[in-house]
């Protein structure tokens, strides 16, 4: 897709995104006037702030269609070809780690993360990988659950009871 | 003047606490090592590092970001002169000069110039904090709900008039942000508001600190993965001691220019929409147009690194003043700290300087400690970084995705937050790529919720005459901002006429 395109599909996108915020703040019956003796209503401030995105986007249209934008007038390619495979590729081991989260925790998603990005993606050798895999999990560890105090994520119950040892054996031996 | 010489010394008694003189130079490493980094600036250290911080009190913490906001200033020079890659925006007119300097093998003077204006600029800039700030809260003080309104709209004018983009994108990118703030209960009546899709997750709103990291850690290494295509390459540094010595010796050629961009850096960084990046670029115009040799600017003048480098550390500064007195941030960075001041429990504005006399002197007197501690940092530490720089992006890359992820659910608790992050890092990213500028949205988000209190006070308080905010008796600050919010919003317009007008003379 070219930026030109990009850019009336955006402009199109967010019309029909600040239509609907608009449409929710009225649908859930908040008063979007002055409220007699209560001041204004709770969708005033939202609902013409709503009302401004939608022109603005209508605004981007006209200049898109006159030609006024810089990006109307852009016809290479919206994504970059030669880094485009990249940025996919980071993107979506990304959304995998915080996927997988929920069943093997946040230590194990991470440490696999960075093993994966680093392995084949870089091209890391195993060693380096190795260390970063295991010193990301004792940083995070540290940081966040010991000092901070912070509950992160632990997964499926096998993956929680593991850390319910390792915790049990910081309050017993090392506080 | 006595009264502020007490409260500075206090400040600085403070800044030398042991945990706090810890924070300053671990601030200022960080700062170093992430302004250093291509692509990342102060703004994304300050989001991504932001839930750490609450691990200390708040002065410390926010003496901790304001040392990474220094030493990012610092640290931007790096990868401007070594790489030819600005480390952020606010180093892109160092790369002007830097970059030839570097390639003609004098990277280790260029670098010297850039620490040093860089000192002087935050000097000069901390001085003029000292002298302002005070009267500024005083005057703030008598400050009502419409004025707070007019300066937020003025603030936001600024963005329209000065901030160079697109103006009805920026315009959408404020609307956007001022939205996303209101998502949640109302602040008023208690009412829930646009809780989207009936998911009860939107109740408790979209924090700012999502949005800020979403757009600053996520959407900014996506874009950085894309223009850098994940490789850069390293300039060589030669550092002896006697290039050194012979490298001080030629301060005298950039101080005057160097002086001038300290000043002018510091005004400009007040203006929320302004900031580091134009005012280090209108530093560098300026240096080359006093200039006795203007045709050897971008060929490698030691003027030309200096001057920037200088003007940005100070707008740094700068830009904290309207944050520390009036509530409204200076920049998008201040944005975050304003935010990480309300998570501390802390009421930015006016009264801070009453109530909290140790929070705002204890960051006053630490910048002071930091300025000189970057410095010292930075001279010492040019190779480290310098080899820090040959990271790849293949390392640098998860660990900040990680990071982002850790940090938004530390501060929240909850996973739908981190997805929310990722989904707005990736919008935040689309609508950059097509000339949205981010910054405004950030700004929004985190003076939203101010914003549409102090409009409905006024309003509730008016019974809903809207022209109390342009009463002249009553309220003459609220009717001045709005005059001159308007003539921002009108100026780029002026601007398009008379080109117009002289395309069609010609």
């Amino acid at each position: 897709m070219s930026t030109r395109n990009a850019e009336l599909l955006m402009a199109i996108g967010m019309l029909v995104f600040s239509l609907g915020l608009m449409w929710n703040i009225h649908s859930d019956g908040l008063v979007i006037g002055w409220m007699e003796e209560r001041g204004p209503g709770s969708g005033l401030w939202p609902f013409w702030l709503s009302l401004g995105m939608a022109l603005c986007s209508v605004w981007t249209m006209v200049r898109w269609f006159n030609g006024t934008t810089a990006e109307s007038r852009d016809e290479s390619p919206y994504m970059d070809p030669e880094s485009f495979g990249l940025v996919v590729i980071s993107f979506v081991l990304l959304t995998a780690m915080i996927f997988l989260v929920q069943y093997i925790g946040t230590y194990l998603s991470v440490a696999l993360f960075l093993g994966a990005y680093m392995r084949f993606v870089g091209r890391h050798k195993w060693p380096q990988t190795l260390a970063l895999m295991g010193g990301s999990i004792v940083f995070i560890y540290f940081l966040f659950e010991w000092q901070l105090a912070k509950y992160l994520p632990k997964g499926l119950p096998i993956f929680e009871d593991a850390f319910l040892w390792i915790d049990n054996y910081r309050w017993e031996y090392l506080m | 003047m006595t009264e502020v010489m007490t409260l500075l010394g206090n400040g600085l008694l403070q800044a030398f606490e042991p945990l706090n003189l810890f924070m300053i130079f671990a601030g200022c490493l960080a700062g170093l090592f992430i302004g250093a980094m291509p692509g990342l600036g102060s703004v994304n250290g300050v989001a991504i590092l932001l839930p750490v911080t609450f691990l200390v009190p708040p002065t410390s913490a926010i003496i901790f970001l304001a040392a990474l906001y220094y030493g990012a200033m610092y640290g931007g020079a790096v990868s401007s002169i070594t790489l030819g890659i600005p480390g952020a925006s606010t180093a892109v007119a160092t790369v002007f000069d830097g970059r030839p300097m570097a390639q003609k093998g004098m990277a280790d003077q260029a670098l010297m110039a850039a620490a040093i204006a860089s000192f002087i600029g935050g000097t000069v800039s901390i001085v003029l904090f000292t002298l302002f700030a005070p009267p500024l809260a005083n005057l703030a003080l008598k400050f009502g709900p419409q004025e707070e309104f007019a300066l937020m709209i003025l603030a936001f004018a600024t963005f329209i008039g000065l901030g160079g983009d697109d103006i009805p994108k920026t315009i959408f990118s404020i609307l956007l942000g001022l939205v996303m703030a209101a998502v949640g209960f109302d602040i008023i009546s208690g009412k829930p508001r646009m809780i989207f899709f009936d998911l009860v997750e939107f109740q408790r709103g979209i924090g700012f600190l999502v949005l800020a990291i979403g757009i600053y850690g996520i959407g900014e290494m996506l874009w950085t993965l894309e223009t850098t295509k994940g490789s850069v390459q390293v300039q060589n540094v030669k550092t002896t001691w006697a290039r050194f010595f012979d490298n001080l010796t030629k301060i005298k050629s950039y101080i005057a220019t160097t002086s001038l961009g300290s000043i002018l850096g510091f005004f400009v960084g007040t203006l929320p929409a302004a900031g580091a990046t134009p005012a280090s670029l209108m530093s560098y115009g300026l240096a080359k147009t006093f200039s006795k040799d203007p045709d050897s600017f971008g060929k490698g003048n030691i003027a030309g690194v200096a001057a920037p480098e200088a003007a940005n550390n100070a707008a740094s500064t700068g830009s904290m003043l309207p944050m520390i007195t009036l509530g409204i941030p200076g920049s998008p960075t201040t944005a975050i700290l304003l935010g990480g001041m309300i998570i501390w429990g802390l009421r930015p504005g006016p009264l801070l300087f009453a109530e909290q006399p140790d929070f705002v002197w204890g960051l006053i007197g630490s910048m002071y400690v930091a300025n000189l501690v970057t410095v010292m940092l930075n001279l010492a530490l040019i190779p480290i970084f310098v080899r820090v720089l040959a990271m790849p992006f293949t390392i640098l890359t998860p660990i900040i995705f990680i990071l982002c992820f850790v940090g938004v659910f530390s501060t929240t608790d909850r996973m739908f937050d981190v997805w929310l992050m990722i989904a707005l890092g990736l919008g935040g990213y689309l609508l950059r790529k097509l000339n949205y500028p981010v910054a405004p949205a950030v700004l929004a988000i985190v003076l939203g919720p101010l914003a549409e209190r102090s409009m409905r006070q006024s309003l509730i308080g008016s019974r809903g005459d809207a022209t109390t905010f342009i009463n002249p008796v009553e309220h003459p600050i609220s009717l001045g901002c709005i005059i001159i919010a308007i003539l921002l919003m009108l100026y780029p317009l002026i601007l398009s006429m008379r080109k117009k007008r002289a395309a069609a003379n010609a």
